[in-house]
Formats: structure tokens, C-alpha cells, sequence
């Protein structure tokens, strides 16, 4: 038989790595324009005093949200992340100020019980195939009664015990700050330059066929339950420290702005499609949107109706970009 | 005669030009065969038909008046029909829903459930599926079924243009010729079908005009007598194939994989049987007899209820309980369904074609070496023929026979000892079939043990050492090269159904 000569595969177009200015170059003009017009409108806004502040009240947000990126990837998601905080905080909140025990011992025990709630919502999830939006909903309530339980329902004040990590600071940025921003490269990392990223794209994508290529699919989803308590628990410490006090009442509506941050920074619900850094933008843009209707004196509704405008903008927005001929 | 269709200078470019200036009659009461290697733009070309997809430019007139559909409903509205090449069944629904979707009887809005079933028994009766439930859900069907199912709920529509997509990929002799009989009827209504296919010996049975499609352009329209299947290749892929011999120069090694008395849900009933190193075992059976069951519960795709497989000669039975157990034992599954359980769709090209073989081109924690990895995925797609913009196009604009090169692509990187290949070639045109075929054959010279299932008959006499026959479940015969024919692999295929032991 003879052998047609091979037609060479084309190398049009760019290597991936050099897409993902391309890929958010949209959301990134979204986070511009807003920082244009709420300078425009009020004189504290543009200010480095104003930027500094966005930079200490996002930290914690934006661990929530990179583990929260991770969730949806696989298709799942995870309603419990809220109270997760609160209990985790409650852990180190009782071990500092009744157990008086030193920060370091307390800041693990904090990060035990992430872990520990993420892997109950991985083993539940995956053991009896439950969906995740039911396991996690049962999570959030215990978790919250667990955090009531342990603090009697009093926020418990921990003063000096605890301030050091927020205000330790490198070249001007606070300690949380550099911790998140590193958190979020190394997830992004992970993501689009390993063997585990990839397969949690493929697994979010298709599981069946994942399944069927050989993968082993559950320490896969396992770890990321895990590692997204952990990183739940990391903002807790973080909170914690900037409010010196564990409240039981802590993170309530948290795992919504943390599903709003992923979806306007491009992550599919569907599973498969997002980006950590895209999740970054969608964190800083609800900041900015926030502390700028904050500075031109929007009321609260006024806040949360404009807030959910664009969330909703965001996503159809995506939707047009990757639309299918 | 005044054509039904008549289409003329239609074009339509994506990336590239896909359809270039095709003008084409499409006349009562024929069956008008259209063929073309993979990526030739048969699909784009029934898409616009049908009102999925807009041409360029170009116009189409339908008996005499302007046709565009802006969409499949207004397509149908005129009379035009088409079952895709992929299939779309809504796997929750049962087959009757799905059959009847956008025309379920109703009085005020309630289903009249004992009108549907019995409307979809009778369709199904007359496509030759009459023992099928039409209340069974569809993902409960094997593929075949539910392309028989596709098909039928087109069917019952009334119409004046059919199109059908690869029909009968995956479909085995019966469901070919009861598909065959409905098409001969409707044929004698007088309405013009459009039969799109890579299995040219049915096109012969079938066309009265053949159509070739190549680069974008038709090379040929003729009547189907005028033109023998060799020019018809010829035509196509714009070479000769010749007779390739795919069962020369390899000898039978030791054992590699023995399977005994295994047990997995009603299609798999004590089933047993060896495979050999450097041997293409082919596996023969009708829609339904248990050959997709049999290799998924081999690989640990579906539980095992009893029995043992041997890897390799060993005297202990391995444990598989995972298709990861599988693949690190060496054992690879192609499945049949490229849809369901093997393309990541929303996934480029490169990350369809490394997702199981990913550790080998990363460092020790897992670190991704981009440019070997690519690097490999070229040499992949360059060797299959693969037609591709880049290794970052998305999976999903690849046409249906390439799609499957890169899932077979997938298995071949892995490089298995004990390759499951459950219809290797379904979608793949004649060239690219070939293609497949020799690497199959240079797989199992180099040693490898190949299990392919099939439900073309003649694919697997051209390629098998061996050929096992499943009936019902149950394996009814075993056949050697010189010890087959195909009345004898026909009549054992169906003994399951007849013996007097087995209810059917
Ligand atoms: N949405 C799309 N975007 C970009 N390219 C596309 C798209 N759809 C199809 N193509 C390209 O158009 C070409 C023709 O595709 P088409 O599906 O019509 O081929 P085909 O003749 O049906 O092949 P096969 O026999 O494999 O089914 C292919 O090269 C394919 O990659
Ligand atoms: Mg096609």
C-alpha cells in the first residue's frame, strides 16, 4: 500500500501560554473602567491609602475564592465555605483564648478543621455520588452550629494573641496580601502547567471519559475538597487576625461572592473552563465595585442591585466570547 | 425531471475554505450517495440543508422555489429532514419521548402516554426493531440502538428531502438492511435522500448517483452503475489503495490475556476465551449481543459479577476494578461511544490527546513540558492524517472521522500491551480505515495482543487472525482464518436468539 505524503499540521496559532492576556482582556478593561469612573466621581477614591485598603480587605476573599475556582472546574460546587470559616475561626479563636495555646499550635488546629470539612464534602460527595450543592448545604448548617457551639455564640475577642500576622508587613504589602497573591499564582500554575491540573480540567470536562482514559478520578476531586478547606481555614487565621476576634457569625454570604468572583472572572458552572487569575480580576472587580459605591455614598441596596447587575453582565458577556459558529 | 433540491455555487469557510462552489441536483425518488475523505465537508454540506448552519453564499432552491431555512425547524417545515452524524438523543428521556420530542400527542398539554407508545412501537416495528421497549430509557441503549432510534425519530416525519449522516456506522448487517428496506420505501414516495457514507459497499447496494467531494470541491456526480467502487476511491482520496494484505508477517506469541467464565449483567454470560500476543482477535456479534459489554467489563468500565482474567500468562487472576487498574496493567479501551465516554469536548486538540499519557511528558512533580508535549501530539496527528488548524484547535470543529483519529491516537501514545478497540475505524473514511488497519497490523507484529470489536463483518475478515462470534450474551463460535465464512459467522451470530434454552 502506498503511503499519501503527510500534510503538516499547521502552527497558526499561539502557544497557549501567551493566551491568557487575550483571554481576560475583557474583564481586565471592566476592572479599569470602573477604577476610571469611580476616580472621576469622588477625590478618596484614586488614592494610595484607598488601594491599600482594597489590598488588606481581599485576601481572605480571594483564598476562598481560588479554591472556589478549583470546585467549580470540577463541576461541583461548595455552598459550606462560609460557615467553614466561622468554625475554623471559632477553632482558633477557643484554642488562643481558652486554651491559651501558642499561635502557631492554634493556626494548625484552624487548618485541621478546614481540611477536615473539606474532605467530609469529598468523601460524602464521592462515596454515594450525592451532588454537591445538597452534601455542602448540609455542611454550611453544621458547620455553623459548630461554630456556635464552640463560642457559645459570643464572638471572642483575642487581641495581641493574634495581630502580629496581619501586621507583619514586606515592602509595604501586608503579610495576607503577599499570601494570597501567592496562593494564586501557584494555582494558576498548578492549573494550566501540571498533570493534576490537567486533570481536573479533563475531569470537570468530562468525567466518564476521564474515568475511561484511565484516571484515577478520586484523589483528584478528594485533594481538591481538601485543599479548598485548607484554603478556607487560611482566611479564617487571616480574618481572625485583621478583626483580632473569632465571630461565629463570620463569612455568611461568603460562598456566593466567591461563586460571583469565579463566574465573572470567566469560570464555567458547567465544570472544565476557568482560570485562576481570571478569578483574581472577578475579586478585585466586586472590591473596587464595593469600596467605590462605598466612596460615592451608594446606600446598601443600591450596592447589592448594581453588584448583581454585573454579575450578570459578566456572564453574558462571557457567553458571547465563547460562543460556537 | 425538475430536481427536488437543486443547490448551486454553495460556499462555506471557516478556518480554511470548506465548500467551494458546489452545485448539486438532488432528485425525486433517488438516493444520491455523497462520500469524501474525512474533513471533506460532507457534514457542513448537509448542515446547511437542514437549516443548522448558514452557507457563505451560494443558493438553494427547493422543487423550484427559494430555499433558506434560518433554522432546523423551518428546514423541517419544508420537508427536509436530516439524522446527524452525532448522535443527540437526550439520554434520560425514554425512546418513545425521544422519538416523538417535538410532536408528542397531548390533550390540553398532558402527555397521552398510551397514544405515544403505541405511535413508537409501530415506528420502531417498521425499522426493524420491534422487540425494542419503547419506554426503555436511552441511556440504557448501546449505540447502535440509539442511532436505530435517531434514525426513526426522522423517519415517521413525511418528507421530502432525507438526509442521512453516516448512518449506519454503527450499525451490523440486519439494522443496515431493515435501515435499507425504509429507504427503498420512501424512495418509491418519491422523496430524494442524500445517503452520506464511508462503507462503499452499501453505497453500491444502495445509490442510484454517487457524488464525490473533494478539497471542497464535487469531483464527480454519476450514476452509481457508471462507476465502480475503485473509481469511486480513486476519486476521493485522489490515490489507489490497492489490496493491502493486513495479516502478513506476524507470528502468534505466548498468551496474553485469557478471560474465564466472566459474568457482567445479562449481555455478559459466562463468557471465555484467550488472546495471543502478536494476534488480532476480531469480535463479531449483532447490535445488543454483549461485544461493548464484554471488553468494558475486561477493562473494569462496568463491574464484574464473577469470573477471571488472566494477564500475560499468570497463573493468579488480576484484579481490575477500575479502568485505572486496567490501564496500569496494560490494558487500553477504545470505546464506542466518541461522544459520551471518550472526547473532552470543550477541550483543544493537544489535551484530547495526552490526557492519559500526561506523567510522560512531565517531571517527577508533575510538571508539564509544553513543547514535548506538543511536540508528540504533532508527530500524532501528522501520523494519522489527522486534519487539524493546530494542535490547539478545539476538538469540537474537527469533523466526525477526525475526531476519531485523535481518540485512537490517545490509546496508541499509551502504548498498551492489550489494545480493547471497540469500533476503531466507526466514522473513518476508506483511506484513513486503511491507515488505521496497517497500524493495527504493525501493532500486533511488533507483538502487542488486539481485541478489536466490530459490526462490519467484512473489516474484521480483512484484519483478523481469529474472529470470536457473541450471540446473546454468550459466545457461540470461534473461527480461524481459513475456517470462516460469512454465512457460518452470520449463522452463529444469531443461534443465541434461536437455541431453546435461551428466552430472547
Ligand atoms: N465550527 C467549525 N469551526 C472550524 N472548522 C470547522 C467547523 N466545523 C467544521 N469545520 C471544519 O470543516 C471541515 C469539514 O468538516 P465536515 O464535518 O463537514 O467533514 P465531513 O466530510 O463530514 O467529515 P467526516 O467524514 O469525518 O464526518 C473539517 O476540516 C472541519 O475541521
Ligand atoms: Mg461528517
Amino acid at each position: 500500500m502506498n503511503r499519501p505524503a503527510p500534510h503538516p499540521v499547521p502552527s497558526r496559532s499561539l502557544p497557549p501560554a501567551s493566551r491568557w492576556p487575550r483571554e481576560h482582556l475583557g474583564t481586565l478593561l471592566a476592572l479599569a473602567a470602573l477604577v476610571l469612573v469611580f476616580s472621576l466621581a469622588t477625590r478618596h477614591f484614586f488614592s494610595p491609602a484607598n488601594f491599600r485598603t482594597i489590598a488588606n480587605q481581599i485576601p481572605s476573599a480571594l483564598l476562598v475564592a481560588t479554591g472556589m475556582t478549583y470546585i467549580l472546574l470540577l463541576g461541583q460546587i461548595d455552598l459550606s465555605v462560609g460557615s467553614v470559616l466561622a468554625l475554623s475561626g471559632a477553632v482558633v479563636g477557643v484554642a488562643l483564648s481558652q486554651g491559651h495555646w501558642p499561635l502557631p499550635a492554634a493556626a494548625l488546629a484552624g487548618l485541621a478543621a478546614g481540611a477536615l470539612c473539606g474532605a467530609f464534602n469529598g468523601l460524602v460527595t464521592l462515596r454515594w455520588r450525592l451532588p454537591t450543592f445538597i452534601v455542602t448545604l448540609g455542611t454550611l448548617e453544621m458547620a455553623r452550629g459548630g461554630a456556635h457551639a464552640l463560642t457559645h455564640s459570643q464572638t471572642l475577642y483575642l487581641g495581641s494573641a493574634i495581630e502580629s500576622l496581619a501586621d507583619a508587613n514586606v515592602l509595604g504589602f501586608s503579610l495576607p496580601f503577599l499570601i494570597a497573591i501567592t496562593v494564586v499564582l501557584a494555582a494558576q500554575l498548578l492549573l494550566t502547567r501540571t498533570v493534576f491540573g490537567r486533570h481536573v480540567i479533563a475531569i470537570g470536562t468530562n468525567p466518564e471519559a476521564a474515568r475511561l482514559a484511565g484516571i484515577n478520578t478520586r484523589p483528584v476531586q478528594l485533594a481538591v475538597f481538601v485543599s479548598t478547606g485548607c484554603l478556607v481555614a487560611l482566611a479564617a487565621l487571616i480574618d481572625c487576625s485583621r478583626f483580632q476576634a473569632a465571630n461565629p457569625n463570620a463569612g455568611i454570604g461568603l460562598e456566593l461572592q466567591a461563586i460571583a468572583a469565579a463566574v465573572i472572572g470567566g469560570t464555567s458552572l458547567m465544570g472544565g473552563r476557568g482560570s485562576v487569575v481570571g478569578t483574581f480580576i472577578g475579586v478585585l472587580i466586586i472590591a473596587v465595585l464595593n469600596s467605590g459605591l462605598a466612596a460615592v455614598g451608594a446606600k446598601e441596596e443600591l450596592k447589592r442591585l448594581i453588584t448583581g447587575a454585573v454579575i450578570i453582565a459578566a456572564v453574558i458577556a462571557d457567553l458571547y466570547r465563547h460562543r460556537r459558529p | 425531471m425538475r430536481p427536488t433540491l437543486a443547490m448551486r455555487g454553495l460556499c462555506k469557510s471557516y478556518a480554511t475554505p470548506v465548500l467551494d462552489g458546489i452545485d448539486l441536483d438532488l432528485l425525486p425518488g433517488e438516493v444520491h450517495a455523497l462520500v469524501g475523505e474525512n474533513g471533506a465537508g460532507k457534514s457542513t454540506l448537509s448542515r446547511i440543508l437542514a437549516g443548522l448552519t448558514p452557507p457563505d453564499s451560494g443558493t438553494l432552491e427547493l422543487e423550484g422555489e427559494p430555499y433558506s431555512p434560518s433554522n432546523k425547524r423551518a428546514a423541517e417545515q419544508a420537508g427536509i429532514h436530516l439524522v446527524m452524524q452525532e448522535l443527540n438523543l437526550i439520554r434520560t428521556l425514554s425512546v418513545a419521548e425521544n422519538i416523538f420530542l417535538d410532536h408528542l400527542p397531548h390533550r390540553a398539554g398532558w402527555i397521552r402516554y398510551p397514544q405515544l407508545h403505541r405511535d413508537a412501537a409501530e415506528v420502531l416495528a417498521r425499522i426493524g426493531l420491534p422487540h425494542l421497549d419503547p419506554q426503555t430509557p436511552v441511556e440504557q441503549l448501546g449505540v447502535g440502538q440509539q442511532q436505530m432510534v435517531e434514525i426513526a425519530s426522522r423517519l415517521w416525519r413525511p418528507c421530502r428531502v432525507l438526509i442521512l449522516d453516516e448512518p449506519t456506522a454503527a450499525l451490523t448487517d440486519p439494522e443496515v438492511a431493515s435501515l435499507f428496506h425504509q429507504i427503498r420505501q420512501l424512495q418509491s414516495q418519491g422523496v430524494a435522500i442524500l445517503y452520506i457514507s464511508h462503507r462503499l459497499e452499501e453505497i453500491r447496494q444502495i445509490a442510484n448517483r454517487i457524488s464525490v467531494l473533494r478539497d471542497g470541491h464535487l469531483v464527480a456526480t454519476r450514476l452509481a452503475t457508471e462507476l465502480p467502487i475503485d473509481d469511486v476511491v480513486r476519486l476521493m482520496v485522489g490515490r489507489e489503495l490497492g489490496t493491502a494484505n493486513f495479516t502478513a508477517g506476524r507470528t502468534r506469541g505466548p498468551i496474553a490475556l485469557a478471560v474465564r467464565n466472566l459474568h457482567a449483567g445479562d449481555r455478559v454470560q459466562n463468557i471465555s476465551f484467550d488472546a495471543f500476543r502478536g494476534e488480532i482477535l476480531g469480535v463479531s456479534g449483532l447490535m445488543g449481543s454483549g461485544r461493548t459489554e464484554t471488553v468494558r467489563a475486561i477493562f473494569g468500565a462496568d463491574p464484574i459479577e464473577s469470573g477471571q482474567i488472566f494477564l500475560h500468562g499468570n497463573t493468579q487472576p488480576a484484579t481490575i476494578r477500575s479502568p485505572r487498574d486496567a490501564v496500569r496493567l496494560g490494558i487500553a479501551l477504545l470505546t464506542e461511544d466518541r461522544k459520551g465516554q471518550g472526547l473532552f469536548l470543550s477541550l483543544a486538540v493537544r489535551e484530547n490527546l495526552t490526557v492519559n499519557t500526561l506523567p510522560s511528558f512531565a517531571s517527577a512533580v508533575g510538571w508539564i513540558s509544553r513543547i514535548r508535549e506538543t511536540a508528540s501530539v504533532r508527530g500524532w496527528l501528522q501520523k494519522l492524517q489527522v486534519r487539524c488548524d493546530s494542535p490547539e484547535q478545539g476538538i469540537a470543529q474537527l469533523s466526525g472521522g477526525n475526531q476519531q483519529k485523535v481518540v485512537v491516537a490517545r490509546w496508541l501514545l499509551r502504548d498498551c500491551d492489550i489494545l480493547l478497540f471497540d469500533e476503531p475505524t466507526r466514522g473513518v473514511d476508506v483511506g484513513a480505515r486503511f491507515e488505521i488497519y496497517q497500524l493495527l497490523a504493525d501493532l500486533a507484529a511488533q507483538g502487542k495482543c488486539i481485541v478489536v470489536v466490530s459490526s462490519d463483518l467484512t473489516e474484521l475478515m480483512m484484519i483478523s487472525d481469529r474472529i470470536a462470534v457473541l450471540s446473546n450474551g454468550r459466545l457461540t463460535a470461534e473461527f480461524t482464518r481459513h475456517a470462516w465464512t460469512q454465512d457460518k459467522i452470520m449463522a452463529a451470530a444469531l443461534s443465541g436468539y434461536l437455541s431453546p434454552t435461551t428466552t430472547p
